[in-house]
């Protein structure tokens, strides 16, 4: 449907001719905007609706009476459908660890909770179709609980900084909102989600569009095709410092892809994009002690890293 | 009668100070009787059972944990606070 339609722009009214670069771009980028951005609407108002039947106090209510392993996959689980942002990140650390939720189990939420964003999902659909969405979180999760079971299991409790064992946290009376206070959150949430990321997807989709329509096939088979080992780790260095911006990168990934990088290599990257970030590290530290946060980014991307390794043997 | 008490709860972070330079706009708009405090410490915030930041807090009830409202929200949240802290009837006039 859409398709029939961004032709005739491009084609018909653009007069732009379809066998030449720049009519192939325009087409590209029409096509992939409009669909994503019609997506992103939708979705983020679905997601919302659910996630405000899922605030963290609930989660840390679940993940407190909970031991590890079991507690491992319940965190990551959660972290899906609890609503997340970094700039919650200490105030929601302190809340699990004081709720006697163990280390390894809030680090696996810290982990999937901004990684498997509805962002970054909507943009995979749209741009990927919805089995990479599904392989993107069933490994999200896989990553968050093998990092959160590996941290849980060194025992890093002494390298959280002392002042958080001392906070004790109020009981707050949490209501349940009301069906036209979800529906206005979710109103506002989207509003608020969209207007944000839409300037980083059109640029995104037309950095994909420009690659899309200039670049040759075939470029970037050597460098970061299946056979290159490399490419993963790299992937994953210059993914960690971008900060979590699913909307901008994923479109240029997928260009990327066409020009032949390879599947594991490109969901590592988006990975290390969105759940490893400069920022997130900055504030992390302010309740973990500088070898923790060390030790948390580089069990992290070496997870990732193995995300990567074992999509690029199995597709 | 003893001013409100609106306490802005957030660790610093840009949508924390969005919401305290809307509320202390609202609050000076409607010219209220109230103490508004900016609270960044974190141990100070946990005592008021937040996890999600920014927080509004008005006479030590959370009205809004985790998002930024809009000025007219606020503004609703302020004005119902005082009738409810003063016993008078609605002033709804605006």
């Amino acid at each position: 449907m859409w398709s029939a339609a961004v032709d005739w722009l491009t084609f018909d009214v653009l007069r732009l001719a379809p066998q030449t670069r720049l009519g192939q771009a325009v087409n590209f980028f029409l096509y992939d905007s409009v669909k994503v951005l019609f997506l992103l609407t939708v979705v983020i108002f679905v997601v919302a609706i659910i996630r405000s039947f899922f605030p963290p106090e609930k989660a840390r209510r679940l993940l407190a009476r909970g031991n590890e392993y079991a507690g491992n996959v319940l965190a990551a689980l959660l972290g899906i459908v609890t609503p997340f942002c970094s700039c919650s990140a200490v105030p929601l650390f302190i809340g699990f660890v004081e709720a006697g939720v163990p280390l390894g189990v809030t680090f696996s939420f810290l982990i999937s909770s901004p990684m498997v964003n509805e962002v970054a999902l909507v943009m995979l659909w749209g741009l990927f179709g919805w089995r990479i969405a599904a392989i993107y979180i069933a490994s999200g999760v896989g990553v968050a609980i093998v990092a959160g079971i590996v941290l849980g299991r060194l025992r890093l409790e002494h390298l959280v900084e002392d002042y958080v064992w001392q906070i004790r946290m109020g009981e707050a009376q949490v209501e349940n909102p009301s069906w036209p206070e979800r529906l206005a959150y979710a109103r506002g949430y989207v509003k608020d989600i969209v207007g944000k990321v839409w300037p980083y997807v059109l640029a995104g989709i037309g950095v994909g569009a420009f690659v899309h329509g200039y670049f040759p096939q075939g470029l970037l088979e050597a460098v970061a095709g299946k056979g290159s080992w490399l490419a993963v780790p790299v992937a994953v260095a210059i993914g960690v410092p971008l900060y979590s911006n699913a909307a901008g990168t994923i479109p240029i990934v997928k260009a990327l892809i066409e020009k032949g990088m390879a599947m594991g290599t490109a969901l590592a990257f988006m990975m290390a994009v969105t759940a490893l970030s400069l920022p997130e590290a900055i504030i992390l530290r302010k309740v973990l002690k500088p070898k923790l946060l060390a030790i948390y980014f580089g069990i992290g991307a070496a997870t990732i890293m193995g995300i990567g390794y074992l999509f690029n043997w199995l597709i | 009668m003893s001013p409100m008490n609106i306490k802005v709860l957030g660790a610093g972070c840009a949508r924390c100070q969005q919401l305290h330079r809307l509320t202390k706009e609202v609050v000076e708009e409607l010219g209220l009787p109230a103490q508004l405090d900016y609270i960044t410490d974190m141990a100070e915030i946990m005592k008021h059972g937040v996890m999600r930041t920014p927080a509004l807090v008005v006479d030590g009830t959370i009205k809004v944990s985790g998002r930024v409202p809009s000025k007219a929200e606020i503004a609703g949240l302020l004005t119902t606070a005082t009738t409810a802290a003063t016993g008078t009837t609605g002033n709804d006039g605006k």
